[in-house]
């Protein structure tokens, strides 16, 4: 089966696809016995949503993050982003998709010690092919966006934690990605910086950026418009 | 062409400028670090090239030394034919041979010598024919030009050797050999001793010795070519004598014949010494082989301190590792970065190292006094060696790093 017939399956229609969606994907881990991870899920994220997923440590949050973020293949079932189905899909094509669709933000930050704020967001940018000669314009242009224009040219070391997280949704968006991925955002972060970065991301709504955070706290999930819960591998759908 | 690559807007992809400004932002993010990698191939480089250049140099030192007695002289003369048995000269040199031969690059000194057949010649201290007198063996009577002693490495123990001028006035003047001076009596040249050769008498100016290259100068009578002309009947001058820089036989045998015959070179019998022996050939390869082998090892050392420091290096950053790969770089792109990462590593460490090892030799050879030779090839060889360990020391680093799976990598945190 080729890539173009799954996607002739649902793209005959002028529907929009959602931003993400899963169709039965399922992640089982092998061993003895084999765990699964998660079973079988559909979601569907649609073009300006705002979800969370919301669960305890061990319900399967991060198999279902790393799926999300391609990070890892689903087990069997299918995972599309923009439409575009990924679970069969070659090593470069899961890697050109992760870079122009996808936007990480991680509980560690992951900024690199060593180079400066503006150069840590450019970082994203050369392997989302955002051309040269708009590289340091769209970084800066990020950072002004998360308030950080005045950190410019300093080293993550000496920023704040809430700056330092700040950086990291620069570095985000600066690709202009279709969804922000956030795993426990607000994880390392002090209740001030928190709600800094929540408040950050409630601008990056409002802007029309679809956001899907992950977190275990309940007043981090109920910023979203919509929620989800994941228990014991079990994906459900909160009212 | 996939639905991915349709749908996935091209820009400016990841390209080697990226390539290169990632990795070498990655080693300049610890310049500490850096000089710790770089030290084992540093300290290989260098030890390559000084051993390669003393062993060179020494070779060189061998040579000169070779050289100094054996390699600086070379003579020139008419080619012959045998023609019956008969020993033909099939032309004769210019008598300003010296003049010429001077102006080619490496010869230092130039002089004719030629003998006159001094038959019936006899070389006395008085002019008087005494029938009684037992027939004493005759003293040989040689024509050379102003500059032949220098040719020939000789040394002037009394007086003077005589000069251009007396030689183009045809003056009455000698120098006698240390030995033809002692049997014809002449002690001292400061009381204008004469001698007579045949019947007339000629002024004893100077007493010559130490004619390593030319030892029958030291029993003749020597007289300036012009006054052999004018007196003796000397019609072409026989041997022309020089006096070479180390290592210029080969370009002056080349030479020399079209400057004393340009319209007939082939006429000139050349005989220069050639540029290397077996002899120091071997030597140098001895040499060489030894100290070759002590640098390889020292090489290895360093290839493997690369190797070491890459791969600590790569398990330092696999939260960088993961980062990229979320941000959409591929293994190849990671794998690339490192790679090129120990490549520069190891080209730095085989610059500054070859850097150091002609300093090294530069010193060592100024403090000996010697003269350093070095094969600038070999250098530069050094250097892209550095590039090439670099290459090697890279690979399983660079497998190893992109084999990390951004999944774990991500869980550490920076």
């Amino acid at each position: 089966m080729t890539v173009l017939d799954l996607l002739g399956a649902d793209d005959a229609t002028d529907v929009v696809p959602p931003v993400v969606e899963l169709r039965a994907a399922a992640r089982q881990f092998p061993g003895d016995p084999p765990v699964n991870a998660l079973h079988p899920a559909d979601l569907q994220v649609c073009a300006g949503e705002y979800l969370s997923v919301v669960g305890p440590s061990g319900s399967g949050k991060s198999t279902l993050l790393n799926l999300l973020g391609l990070l890892d293949r689903p087990s069997s079932g299918e995972y599309l982003v923009d439409g575009i189905p990924t679970a069969q899909a070659g090593e470069r094509e899961r890697a050109a998709v992760r870079a122009q669709h996808i936007g990480f933000v991680f509980q560690a930050f992951h900024l690199l010690p060593h180079r400066t704020v503006l150069e840590n967001v450019l970082l994203a940018t050369i392997y989302s092919g955002v051309p040269r000669t708009e590289r340091r314009d769209r970084a800066a242009e990020a950072l002004d966006r998360v308030g950080l224009t005045h950190r410019l040219d300093f080293r993550p070391t000496v920023l704040s934690g809430g700056e330092r997280q700040r950086t990291a949704v620069a570095r985000a968006v600066v690709s202009q990605p279709r969804v922000l991925l956030a795993d426990e955002p607000t994880g390392n972060l002090d209740s001030e910086s928190s709600a800094a970065v929540l408040e950050l991301f409630d601008e990056l709504h409002a802007d029309g950026l679809t956001l899907l955070v992950i977190t275990h706290e309940d007043d981090v999930s109920a910023r979203a418009q919509r929620r989800v819960r994941i228990t014991d591998g079990h994906l459900r759908e909160l009212a | 062409m996939t639905a991915v690559a349709q749908r996935v807007p091209r820009g400016d992809r990841f390209g080697a400028g990226d390539l290169l400004a990632e990795a070498a932002a990655g080693i300049g993010a610890r310049p500490g670090r850096l000089m710790l990698t770089i030290l084992g191939t540093v300290l290989g480089i260098a030890s390559v090239v000084v051993t390669v250049g003393l062993a060179q140099t020494a070779a060189g030192q061998i040579n000169k030394q070779f050289d100094a007695v054996a390699a600086t002289q070379g003579a020139a003369e008419a080619a012959t034919s045998s023609l019956g048995g008969d020993e033909l000269a099939l032309g004769t040199l210019p008598w300003d041979a010296p003049e010429r031969a001077e102006r080619l690059n490496g010869v230092e000194a130039a002089g004719l010598v030629s003998e006159i057949e001094a038959e019936g010649l006899e070389v006395t201290t008085v002019p008087v024919h005494d029938p009684s007198a037992s027939r004493t063996a005759s003293t040989p009577v040689m024509a050379t030009s102003a500059g032949a002693l220098a040719a020939l490495d000789g040394r002037v123990v009394q007086g003077r050797y005589f000069d251009a001028g007396h030689d183009q006035r045809g003056d009455r003047v000698v120098v006698l050999g240390a030995d033809a001076a002692d049997r014809l009596g002449v002690v001292r040249v400061d009381r204008q001793p004469s001698i007579f050769i045949g019947e007339r008498a000629y002024q004893v100016i100077g007493v010559v010795d130490d004619v390593v290259r030319r030892t029958d100068l030291l029993s003749a009578v020597i007289l300036p070519n012009g006054t052999a002309r004018a007196d003796l009947g000397l019609t072409v001058p026989q041997e022309l004598h020089l006096h070479l820089q180390v290592g210029a036989g080969p370009l002056v045998g080349s030479q020399l014949p079209t400057a004393l015959s340009p319209d007939a070179p082939e006429k000139v019998k050349v005989g220069v010494p050639t540029g290397g022996s077996a002899v120091q050939r071997s030597v140098q390869a001895d040499i060489s082989a030894i100290f070759l082998a002590l640098g390889g090892v020292a090489l290895l050392i360093g290839g493997v301190g690369i190797a070491n420091v890459t791969l600590l290096s790569v398990l330092e950053r696999v939260g960088e590792i993961g980062l990229r790969r979320a941000l959409g770089a591929t293994r190849r792109q990671i794998a690339a970065q490192f790679m090129v990462e120990s490549v520069v590593v190891g080209m730095l460490g085989g610059l500054v190292g070859a850097a150091l090892g002609v300093a090294v030799v530069t010193a060592v050879s100024a403090a000996s006094r010697w003269t350093p030779i070095l094969d600038l090839r070999m250098v530069a060889v050094a250097a892209l060696s550095g590039g090439l360990i670099g290459l090697l020391a890279g690979l399983y680093p660079s497998m190893k790093a992109a084999s990390i799976e951004p999944i774990s990598a991500l869980r550490g945190g920076v």
